[in-house]
């Protein structure tokens, strides 16, 4: 593979893409014939069969470069054209064509997060050279440093005020534009922000934070505002803990957009008669609007809330290119990318498995929600 | 994240029927006039408040970007002295902030190249994904087998990894080919290009995108499976002529999706990436720290990086919306 890959990165940058891509699209096409010939009977079969046993160690040996997996790869199409004779006088072959469908995706996903995701584990509780075991000496390092105790209490900040601003926003943006003239413009001028990066939203947020001492003219959005009531200027950026909000208005910012888009198509959904039948009977706006349609679109206020929950735990980008943590705004996310480039593994592996650990109850939320709508 | 449960277009929404059937008999009239009432009914909520609250959330929203683009044509002296609402009233407008950003002398990024760069590394990494879970979304979905269930579970719920868990040990895996200390592959290196931030994208690209893929295969009708299978056709077959054809629209919406993830993605590029393929958003972040204080090139090279995304989301945003309702976001 390195040497498929050395050949490609040879090429002009554009180019390297569309070569992977036909590599790519002539190993699939490998794949489905290998699935629709192998299981059949007589001459063509026996003959792919043949080469196939001889081309996988081939492939692999001249890939990866080491002998193991060659053997493990031949070894494997061996067994698995074994099973499929044995299993093709009852059925069709299909073990060997499940694992030609999933075993590709299965591979990387063991490989790329499982047996990681298990070593950061391992990394969290060693020292920075992952040689021993050092027990919780990374976990009472961020637990006792003031710096990090920060960092966990912004991350805090975040999960609380986040996702749930963004969602009362989205959704009283929904109400409000529903049905109202000119709907499609009002919600493209919110939704588009969403094509918009962290880090470009993050220079565009810059720009309305920007401070000048009192008495300048003063070039930033903000400040102008705040000269129009005669205030002082300020620089959010510059003290804990108003930083903080002050980075969470830009995922706000770039957040109620999708909250809206979801929100608003549940609204569409809720039952026209039910509505109706509560204004006849008198209910207001506002009435019908907490009794009928918040308690109907509640599965979908859920999954909004968990979605910003997860994306503001997780959140890097715009710390690294608003304050890069300065005056105390660092988050886990960005506090582990930065032990990562000291080096200080063990600390970074912990700072990963913490929040990892936050995530958890919104994974069981999602799991629930999944199991749900697949009985129903 | 997850999936919403309520994609309106496809109509999979699950009804509280204890009281939709009731209220539709008691009323049988309404079916002719429902619309009508219901829009009166829908007027009275959007009242007059509510939209003078609506339109300040969207000058609000769009006052920021409009900022932006206005600075990054303005010359260096007047986005210094005067704030960019000034600049309707004089007409120092400049293109030179574009020129200037692709100067490399001047800015100290090349920003051409990392255009380039994100092109190379957001098609492929938009792409690749996506074959590889269509492969397993249909193992799933059409193939039966023993603890079928269990592994689509582990598949989902291994999507909410956050990417800090995984990356030391995947950079270490690139980098020196070895797994828990025994080296398996060769390691990629600076000659290699692309290969490591292609296959991160990838690898961390699949578990949502085989379970979004999934619930789309998964809902194609039996019969024309049933019907290939009488006619002789094998799984390739059915997969080449029947699943990817009509997964073609779910395909496209999270390609969308894929492609603006990737796009604006800092994190993987910062850890994956070597120097000479560095994608947009990082040359960005490395012109905060030396041309922080230039606002007037920042705003300029932040307009460029927005372009791309922003006229994919413009031009294919219909398919965006579906991919969204059905899902298709990262948290």
């Amino acid at each position: 593979m390195p040497a498929l890959f050395t050949w490609i990165a040879t090429l002009p940058a554009l180019l390297q893409g569309v070569a992977i891509l036909a590599v790519f699209v002539a190993l699939i096409g490998l794949i489905i014939l290998a699935v629709e010939y192998l299981p059949r009977p007589g001459r063509g079969g026996t003959l792919l069969r043949l080469a196939l046993s001889i081309l996988v160690p081939v492939v692999l040996l001249a890939l990866l470069h080491t002998y193991e997996i060659a053997i493990a790869g031949g070894a494997l199409v061996g067994l698995g054209l074994f099973l499929l004779d044995r299993r093709s006088r009852g059925g069709a072959g299909r073990l060997l064509q499940l694992l030609a469908f999933l075993l590709p995706a299965a591979v990387l996903l063991v490989v790329g997060l499982v047996i990681p995701f298990v070593r950061t584990v391992f990394f969290a509780f060693q020292n920075d050279a992952g040689t021993e075991f050092v027990g919780l000496r990374n976990f009472t390092w961020i637990f006792s440093n003031p710096e990090s105790l920060a960092t966990i209490g912004n991350t805090l900040i975040w999960v609380l005020v986040a996702p749930a601003a963004s969602t009362l926003l989205g959704l009283l943006y929904a109400v409000f534009i529903d049905n109202a003239r000119g709907e499609r413009v009002y919600k493209l001028l919110v939704f588009l922000p969403m094509a918009i990066s962290f880090v470009g939203a993050s220079i565009i947020w810059r720009l309305v934070y920007q401070a000048r001492p009192e008495g300048d003219a003063q070039v930033g959005l903000l400040n102008a505002i705040l000269g129009v009531f005669g205030a002082a200027p300020v620089d959010p950026l510059s003290s804990a803990p108003a930083n903080t909000f002050a980075l969470i208005v830009v995922f706000v910012w770039i957040q109620v957009g999708f909250a809206m888009v979801v929100i608003s198509a549940a609204i569409k959904g809720v039952p026209a008669d039910q509505l109706e039948a509560a204004a006849l009977d008198g209910a207001g706006a506002l009435r019908r609007f907490t009794q009928i349609t918040v308690p109907w679109i509640r599965p979908t206020l859920i999954v909004v809330l968990s979605t910003a929950s997860i994306a503001s735990l997780k959140i890097f980008d715009i710390v690294i290119a608003m304050t890069n943590g300065r005056n105390s705004s660092g988050v886990l996310a960005q506090q582990m990318y930065e032990r990562f480039t000291l080096g200080e593994n063990g600390r970074a592996a912990a700072y990963a498995l913490l929040l990892c650990l936050l995530v958890i109850p919104l994974i069981v939320i999602n799991v629930r929600n999944l199991r749900h709508s697949r009985e129903g | 994240m997850t999936h919403t449960e309520i994609p309106p277009a496809s109509g999979a929404f699950r009804r509280p029927t204890r009281h939709t059937p009731r209220k539709a008999e008691r009323r049988p009239s309404t079916s002719g006039t429902g619309t009508g009432r219901l829009d009166r009914v829908r007027a009275r909520l959007s009242s007059r408040a509510a939209t003078a609250v609506a339109l300040l959330i969207a000058v609000v929203w769009t006052l920021p970007s409009l900022g932006l683009l206005v600075s990054s044509f303005r010359t260096p002296d007047a986005v210094a002295s005067s704030g960019w609402w000034r600049a309707f009233g004089d007409d120092a407008l400049t293109l030179d902030n574009y020129a200037a950003i692709f100067d490399p002398t001047r800015v100290q990024v090349n920003l051409a190249e990392g255009l380039i760069n994100s092109l190379a590394i957001t098609i492929p990494g938009a792409i690749l994904p996506l074959g590889l879970a269509l492969l397993a979304a249909y193992a799933f979905a059409w193939i039966p087998f023993r603890g079928r269930n269990t592994l689509f579970i582990t598949v989902f719920a291994l999507q909410i990894l956050p990417v800090q868990m995984v990356m030391v040990p995947l950079l270490r895996l690139f980098s020196g080919g070895e797994i828990f200390g025994t080296v398996v592959v060769r390691p990629l290196d600076g000659s290699t290009g692309f290969a490591s931030i292609w296959l991160a994208h990838t690898i961390l690209a699949l578990p949502l995108t085989i379970f979004l893929l999934h619930n789309f295969v998964a809902s194609l009708p039996a019969d024309l499976f049933e019907a290939a299978r009488i006619d002789g056709a094998g799984h390739g077959q059915i997969f080449l002529r029947i699943v990817l054809p009509l997964a073609m629209p779910a395909i496209a919406s999270i390609a969308i999706f894929q492609f603006l993830w990737v796009w604006n993605d800092l994190l993987i590029a910062l850890v994956f990436s070597s120097s000479d393929q560095n994608p947009i958003t990082v040359m960005l972040t490395n012109m905060v720290g030396t041309q922080g204080q230039n606002t007037y090139l920042l705003s300029a090279a932040a307009f460029i990086s927005i372009i791309i995304p922003l006229g994919v989301f413009l031009g294919l945003q219909r398919y965006f919306v579906r991919g969204l309702l059905a899902g298709a976001t990262k948290g």
